[in-house]
């Protein structure tokens, strides 16, 4: 609903049904409990086997202001946002005219009829909801009322749009698991204004849902819940945060899972600990120590917390402490729009920290892969003893998408190169904790509690030789940095390499990451439509595989799309193949909203346009 | 109490044992004398020094790490950022003994929050802040605890008023705040040993002359202004817990007693006046007179051994931590099944 710097493209609208294939807006204000409606409707039709995917875009407020849910239905599976509204639901007179503007010709608009204000377009259809009466001759109790008010669009749209009441039942039945009798109150009201429906309004409009095969594969869940799952069966067991939108809701998924999932089978106690810290300074100092002394930690900010860190987080680099940090981006610089999604941290995090660092990042695209990435991050954090950042975004990490069920790790815990004592007995070669035994630049390492008389060393952000002892020597400096730069070097091709979708005969590639890849699939399927064959790759890691070269090199003219406005990814990308910058072609923009393929469609035809030109 | 230099400890370890590398700061830096006495208090209690971790964070203090305990783990973290870095490493094995070392610019400024906080949570751990009130590595600026009037080379006279670390703590709700004097080496070792038998985050405030910056006989970190003013709150003996049970060389009415948690004992003498350690308002008395007469108050300030700590909040699994073998950190696959289920 809120202004995307290019307008949708209104779609021919015929005369014929849209069945599973719309966008439906409901705008409500902050705090008036919508979500659970909007969650339910979402659900219900997820049940029917109908691809979805809910958005929520929603001010930095906790009481008041304007809030839109927008959920798409796509009988082709595509899942990224749209920029126009084929239904809305209207329960915020305050935006009541606005929100108009993103309808489309032959659209529809749900309205409470309490909202008093002339309707001005003649090309959309009109339901009006006795929003008010329905609740009254329930008998709802008063402080009930603004809750139950979302139930009556619940019902109605249902009623309008054919989505059956069993799939709304089980829908509100998973929204109140631990209060099944809430669950039925709330469907009373949702029945109640479906008969109203049913025996006062009369379809009009063209937009349809039926149910298709069940998404059996399918779950559907948020990438912070993902993230904070992913850590646990990755063996987490110490996390400092501090509280932040909108990464919160990866911690306190993690406070609501860890307790149920990771005590000591026997004694019943936990093998984790969980800190909210002070500030973000503290949380990742917290994080470095423990990851230091042997534990698997994380935590989990968003770009003002990243800033933050960037001191310990240069020094876990240097000497070398795994760690793994998640950053839920949104809209910087400074405290920029927290409730706004962007991608505008890349930079910052691969490079955070000061004199020369370079860290791992890992770039999850999907909630399943939250999950992947999750548990994945600690096996290479650990593995080369340095920190592994997860970059995610407000749309991945706090909306509710639909995304292919978790699978299991499919590799046992790597704990990397550690030594105890009965290894130190073992060894026969002198050790020391920055010595690189085995010529693969990665030493290893011994844990705070070990008793082996070896075993002790001082770390130090300064100089340090290969025993760990203090030096300012220029050649032990330059040999440590230089080995660490090595180490990071070899995880190129062993971090999750880019993806490629391709289309045969395509000279065009789309290079993209993170949460746009929906948006850039539909867009790659309809620019083919538009005689624009395009390959896909999308980037999972930094540093880039060497098969990012090779799709750059295989492709005449590669366009950069991300949600940044300096075109971060591309700049990375020149700066690493300055022999292929004619290849490559920035196309960024950062408004504070997901990617649409729209934009995209227009973006990329534009600039093969010119080029044929 | 073996005395020589080769004796052994319980444990059959001599000094030497606890020793570290070489110092490398200013010969008669307080600091020094303090490691000494960390060494002493150590191997008097006859800790094994694989069980102590030491941290730090930036500045003179921050480097004495290095000058003990060559046998233990350590890690010189950043400015003012050492008590996260020690809580976070605390959890992987909750048997350690953790000795954190700051200064005056490390914890009275940058590091105030963390320090607070530290305390809040009440991390068992022992907090030495080694308190000159100058910026010694970055050659003479004023810290936050330079008094009032202080006049340094090149910055000129000190407009503030400083902030007192020990009041800084008892405000806090610290469970053990101790303030000392370098110069007095025998009370500093025993406030050590009692620090490392409290089960809860134990301030050591020591008054630690810097001698190239902030030793003039007039100002309050110096050594002679250190021996002129030191008003000694009691005479402190801490009593191991074996010997404990055996005490009977104090008249009654002359001491007092304080049961730490782990059984040992700290033994109080009367000097000039009455002074509970348990009683904190008596505490936060004691250092408004101590400000307002120039004194500078030494001894156990205050101590509740019976805070509850950190760890008694989180119901952690007793063995060490980092010692848990990686399958038994993974939860089943059925339980990622019932968690598939639970959100189709």
């Amino acid at each position: 609903m809120i202004q995307d710097n290019v307008s949708g493209d209104d779609l021919e609208k015929g005369e014929e049904m849209r069945v599973n294939d719309f966008c439906m807006t409901v705008c409500t204000v902050n705090g008036s409990g919508s979500a659970t409606a909007n969650n339910t409707l979402l659900r219900a039709m997820f049940h029917m086997g109908i691809p979805v995917s809910g958005k929520n875009i929603f001010p930095s407020n906790i009481k008041g202001l304007p809030t839109w849910f927008s959920i798409r239905a796509s009988k082709d599976g595509y899942i990224g946002r749209v920029a126009h509204d084929d239904i809305i639901v209207q329960m915020n007179p305050g935006t009541f005219k606005t929100d108009m503007d993103y309808n489309v010709a032959g659209g529809v608009v749900f309205y409470g009829d309490h909202i008093q204000i002339p309707i001005e377009r003649e090309d959309v259809v009109v339901y009006p909801m006795p929003v008010k009466d329905i609740i009254k001759q329930a008998g709802v109790p008063r402080n009930l009322h603004d809750y139950m008010e979302n139930m009556v669009y619940v019902g109605v749209v249902a009623e309008i749009l054919g989505i059956g009441l069993d799939y709304i039942h089980n829908a509100l039945l998973f929204q109140f698991r631990r209060k099944p009798s809430v669950a039925e109150s709330n469907f009373e009201i949702v029945k109640m204004s479906a008969d109203w429906a049913h025996e006062n309004l009369e379809k009009r409009d063209n937009y349809r849902v039926e149910a298709m095969e069940p998404l059996k594969d399918y779950i559907m869940t948020d990438g912070n819940t993902a993230g904070a799952l992913g850590a646990i069966y990755g063996g987490f067991q110490f996390c400092a945060w501090y509280p932040i939108t909108p990464a919160s809701s990866m911690v306190e998924s993690l406070i609501t899972f860890a307790p149920r999932l990771r005590k000591n089978p026997e004694t019943k106690k936990n093998n984790f600990a969980i800190i909210q810290a002070e500030d973000e300074l503290a949380a990742i100092g917290m994080v470095v120590g423990a990851g230091w002394a042997g534990l698997r930690a994380l935590s989990s900010t968003s770009g003002p917390g990243i800033s933050l860190m960037a001191e310990y987080m240069s020094m876990a680099y240097y000497a070398e402490v795994p760690l793994v940090l998640w950053d839920v981006q949104r809209v910087g610089p400074s405290t920029g729009l927290p409730t706004r999604t962007a991608q505008g941290d890349l930079n910052l995090n691969y490079f955070l920290g000061h004199g020369d660092t370079q860290h791992i990042v890992l770039i999850p695209s999907s909630v399943n892969e939250c999950f992947e990435f999750g548990w994945k991050a600690f096996d290479i954090a650990e593995q080369y003893q340095t920190p592994v950042i997860l970059l995610s975004d407000l749309d991945l990490g706090m909306n509710l998408w639909m995304t292919k069920r978790f699978d299991y790790p499919n590799q046992p815990i790597n704990r990397g190169k550690v030594l105890w004592e009965e290894d130190l007995e073992k060894i026969t070669q002198e050790w020391g904790r920055y010595l690189d035994i085995d010529g693969d630049n990665i030493p290893y390492r011994t844990l705070m509690g070990n008793t082996h008389e070896k075993a002790p060393y001082f770390t130090r952000g300064t100089g340090h030789d290969e025993f760990g002892n203090y030096s300012e020597n220029p050649e032990v400096w330059q040999k440590m940095l230089d080995r660490i730069k090595e180490k990071i070097e070899s995880a190129r091709d062993t971090l999750p390499q880019p993806v490629i979708r391709e289309f045969e005969g395509a000279k065009v590639g789309l290079i993209a990451m993170g949460s746009t890849e929906p948006a850039v699939i539909e867009a790659q399927d309809k620019l083919q439509h538009l005689g624009i064959q395009t390959d896909f790759m999308r980037v999972r890691a930094l540093p880039f595989s060497e098969k990012v070269r090779d799709f750059i090199n295989a492709h005449e003219r590669n366009y950069v799309l991300e949600l940044n406005r300096d075109g971060q990814l591309h700049q990375l990308l020149v700066l690493e193949h300055c022999d292929m910058t004619d290849r490559l072609t920035s196309l960024s923009y950062i408004d504070g909203l997901p990617m649409t393929a729209e934009w995209i469609i227009k973006s990329v035809s534009e600039k093969e346009h010119n080029y044929h030109a | 109490m073996p005395d020589k230099k080769d004796a052994t400890n319980a444990i059959g370890l001599t000094r030497a044992d606890y020793r570290g590398k070489r110092s490398t700061l200013c010969p008669g830096c307080g600091h020094n004398t303090i490691s000494a006495q960390i060494i002493m208090a150590l191997f008097e209690l006859s800790i094994p020094p694989e069980k102590v971790a030491k941290f730090s964070g930036i500045g003179c203090s921050s480097k004495s790490p290095t000058y003990f305990l060559g046998q233990s783990f350590g890690y010189n973290g950043l400015h003012g950022r050492m008590p996260s870095l020690a809580l976070g490493a605390a959890f992987a094995d909750t048997t350690m003994k953790i000795i954190g070392v700051s200064g005056d610019g490390d914890t009275a400024s940058i590091g105030l929050g963390q320090f607070k906080h530290l305390i809040r949570r009440n991390l068992p751990m022992v907090y030495i802040i080694e308190n000159n009130g100058v910026y010694g590595l970055t050659k003479g600026q004023f810290s936050a605890t330079a008094e009032r009037g202080l006049e340094l080379k090149h910055q000129g006279v000190n407009p503030f008023l400083p902030i007192d670390i020990a009041k800084e703590a008892l405000i806090g709700n610290a469970s053990f705040v101790a303030r000392s004097f370098a110069g007095d080496s025998k009370q500093v070792r025993e406030l050590l040993k009692a620090a490392f038998s409290h089960r809860g985050t134990a301030v050591l405030d020591i008054i630690s002359p810097c001698v190239s910056f902030n030793n003039r006989e007039d100002t309050l970190h110096s050594y002679q202004w250190g021996r002129q003013h030191q008003a000694p709150l009691h005479d402190i003996s801490y009593v191991p817990r074996r010997k404990a049970i055996m005490l009977d060389e104090f008249k009654e009415g002359e001491m007092k007693e304080v049961i730490m948690h782990d059984g040992s004992m700290v033994i109080l003498k009367k000097l000039e006046q009455d002074y509970d350690p348990t009683d904190k308002w008596q505490a936060l008395e004691i250092l408004e007179d101590a400000e307002k007469n120039n004194w500078l108050v030494t001894g156990l300030i205050y101590v509740n051994p019976e805070q509850p700590s950190l760890y008694d909040y989180l119901d952690l699994v007793d063995e060490p931590m980092n010692r848990i073998k990686a399958e038994d950190l993974r939860p089943s696959p059925a339980t990622l099944e019932k968690i598939n289920q639970d959100m189709y």
